[in-house]
């Protein structure tokens, strides 16, 4: 996919890098490197710096080398597997998460056409599938936190672009927007928030602790 | 250099351990890594019974996932480095830890040696270049990979001198997507 137009930023690679992405960011990181070669080459970079930090550390204690040859001998505790591309409209990260490929997944409806499901994930930050019929707009909303939005198929403008398939869009605290799917093919997303939305209309204002947005 | 001498060194010895099943190779690895691994885990919020179990359980899975490294993509210190932020996610974080797919079954089996000794140059020159910043800057960074800092609180411009060993492995990604066709 050499279309990609909006990538992740330094700090979501770097933190990713690190470790200390909450998972539901994680997912989204994950998901968005199968498809785009560039942010899995600047991954490979930061990488590289935690390699640097790793060589660079103060060392005082020993580890047992008896104890870790004999823990080799029992073999690997679980089966080595790599995560190869699965075929389908998910890369394998996701899959993993869904429990199979877009047919797999447990859509709810939302309102206004809009369908989710949320993926389960550690409790610091959430992650949706998003299913936005062409043509429908998501309701405009500010942002607590960090949102990150993940086109997989179709595509979505808002106020500040258009995000077609690999596309991410990063929107913080300032920024309120109105996404809008495209015509033509229903737009599926991958979207995660450290923070719950800040909903403008006074209905979805009342509806979002049921809806868990 | 002695250093690039070194970082060669530690990717034959890997490739020993995958091909021969060499101990000895595997002591020499070992000895250079387990003890910083025990270190970034400690200085990463563990305590050092459950550090000393993670440094080694790391350190078989460097043996056990030998066939998975490729020089051509990172150094060994890069490499150890991931497993070990795998394992402290795993162990001291408990989450899980969503990964890209692989792009082909693995590495080549035999990667071209000026590729290596080049990626091996790269990282090594990005290790000078840390080793250059301003301590502030540095300081900052070494937090960012302890686990010390959040997302938000990184800033978006790292300022990090990554241009060339992005486009090393840009490149090796390239040559393994033709490799596959
Ligand atoms: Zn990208
Ligand atoms: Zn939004």
């Amino acid at each position: 996919m050499s279309k990609i137009k909006h990538h992740l930023n330094d700090a979501l690679l770097m933190s990713y890098a690190a470790g200390s992405l909450p998972e539901a960011f994680g997912l989204v990181v994950a998901t968005h490197i199968s498809m785009c070669d560039d942010c899995r080459a600047r991954l490979g970079a930061f990488e590289a710096v935690g390699g640097a930090m790793l060589d660079d550390v103060a060392t005082s204690q020993d580890v047992d080398l008896k104890a870790t040859l004999a823990l080799i001998e029992k073999g690997p505790k679980a089966p080595i597997r790599v995560d190869v591309t699965k075929l389908g409209l998910f890369p394998s990260a996701l899959q993993d998460y869904v429990g199979g490929d877009l047919d797999a997944v447990k859509w709810r409806a939302v309102g206004m056409g809009v369908r989710q499901a949320i993926l389960p994930t550690s409790k610091d930050a959430s992650v949706r599938l998003l299913h936005i019929p062409a043509g429908c707009a998501v309701p405009d909303h500010g942002h607590r936190g960090t949102e990150l939005t993940l086109v997989l198929q179709g595509a979505f403008k808002d106020e500040f672009d258009r995000f077609g398939p690999g596309d991410l869009e990063i929107a913080t605290e300032e920024d309120v927007h109105t996404p809008v799917a495209e015509e033509g093919v229903d737009c599926i997303c991958l979207a995660a928030t450290d923070a719950p939305l800040k909903f403008r209309g006074l209905v979805q204002r009342i509806a979002q602790p049921f809806l868990r947005i | 250099s002695t250093k690039e001498q070194e970082d060669l060194r530690l990717v034959e010895c890997v490739l020993l351990i995958r091909d021969a099943q060499d101990k000895a190779a595997f002591a020499e690895v070992f000895r250079r890594f387990a003890p910083r691994v025990k270190a970034y885990l400690i200085k990463s919020g563990s305590d050092a019974s459950m550090a000393e179990e993670c440094a080694q359980d790391v350190m078989a899975t460097l043996w056990h996932k030998a066939h998975l490294f490729d020089p051509t993509r990172a150094s060994v210190s890069t490499w150890v480095f991931t497993i070990a932020r795998n394992r402290r996610i795993d162990m001291i974080r408990k989450q899980r830890r969503p990964e890209p797919d692989e792009l082909t079954w693995g590495p080549e089996p035999e990667p071209n040696a000026a590729d290596v000794m080049e990626l091996q140059q790269e990282s090594n020159r990005l290790v000078q270049a840390l080793s250059e910043l301003p301590d502030k800057q540095r300081d900052l960074i070494q937090k960012a990979y302890f686990g010390d800092l959040t997302h938000s609180e990184i800033a978006d411009e790292t300022g990090l001198p990554l241009g060339t060993i992005k486009s090393r492995i840009r490149l090796a990604l390239e040559k393994l997507r033709h490799a596959m066709k």
